[in-house]
């Protein structure tokens, strides 16, 4: 039916995965950081979608659950992004490492 | 497994979307970074057109490449971002991130390298956006409800957050 083996695209949305833990945990400026995390989301809607086409049953419920997916990760990135202007307005600098208000 | 078109297809998307990825974890400047992640994000578009997604993959297009991303780079615009410092912390802590996330991976990739089972046909490329929006209409209809309240709250609560206080503001 199709050449594309099913586990190809769950590879590949892996290797994504990945690729966003990394630069989520390791990047300094948190633009970046959240942008990370936005690409991880992204990974996880490769695999939805994925499963909707080749799973057990197939049907659309997968890339319904995608499109909301979509939808909670657009409204954490305004969240996340009003939160980083509040924070530089008061600290002066977007570097994760040195926001550390509560460590103390 | 034959060369055909969909297999180059999905090749060459997936080189692209990874591309992309290692260029945001290895570029230096911030604004380069998000502009390696739009090609990822349209590539990511078009591996959903290959799942016969084509609705998800417009909402991609939109959402990701057009809002998310210019909306990231007004937050960098708007922050200083001219500095392209290492962290402090040191090479020990990357390296031994990158072990525990190879492991992670090799676990995840032994789970995932033989999955198959049996292919079923499906009509999902048929009219995809008409099968999304009765299922969103009918079945899904509480969810999508739900969803715009979260929206709301989101819209006001990100103003909220953004805005100076009054104090602030008489100030200047």
């Amino acid at each position: 039916m199709s050449s594309v083996p099913a586990s190809a695209f769950l590879a590949l949305a892996l290797i994504l995965f990945c690729i966003g833990l990394y630069g989520a945990l390791t990047k300094r400026n948190t633009v970046i950081v959240l942008i990370s995390i936005e690409l991880m989301l992204n990974a996880v809607n490769i695999n939805l979608v994925t499963f909707s086409k080749y799973g057990m049953a197939p049907s659309i419920t997968g890339q319904i659950f995608a499109l909301f997916a979509i939808s909670v990760a657009a409204a954490e990135a305004a969240v996340g992004l009003a939160i980083l202007i509040a924070l530089y307005r008061t600290k002066k600098t977007v570097n994760i490492d040195e926001m550390d208000t509560m460590k103390n | 497994m034959t060369f055909s078109g969909e297999f180059l297809a999905f090749m060459g998307l997936a080189l692209v979307a990874i591309i992309g990825g290692v260029l945001l974890l290895n570029l230096t400047r911030v604004v380069h970074m998000v502009v390696a992640l739009i090609f990822t994000f349209v590539a990511i578009a078009g591996i959903y057109v290959l799942l016969s997604a084509e609705f998800v993959a417009a909402v991609q297009i939109l959402i990701y490449s057009g809002a998310i991303t210019i909306i990231m780079l007004f937050g960098i615009m708007l922050t200083r971002h001219n500095d392209e410092s290492e962290s402090k912390a040191g090479k020990w802590r990357k390296f031994l991130l990158f072990l525990g996330i190879l492991g992670f991976a090799i676990a995840v990739y032994l789970g995932i390298y033989n999955f198959n089972i049996d292919q079923v046909p499906t009509t999902l490329h048929e009219n995809n956006t008409m099968q999304i929006g009765q299922a969103l209409y009918s079945k899904h209809i509480i969810p999508f409800e739900l969803v715009s309240v979260l929206l709301l709250v989101a819209l006001v609560g990100s103003i909220v957050l953004a805005k100076k206080e009054d104090k602030e503001a008489d100030k200047e």
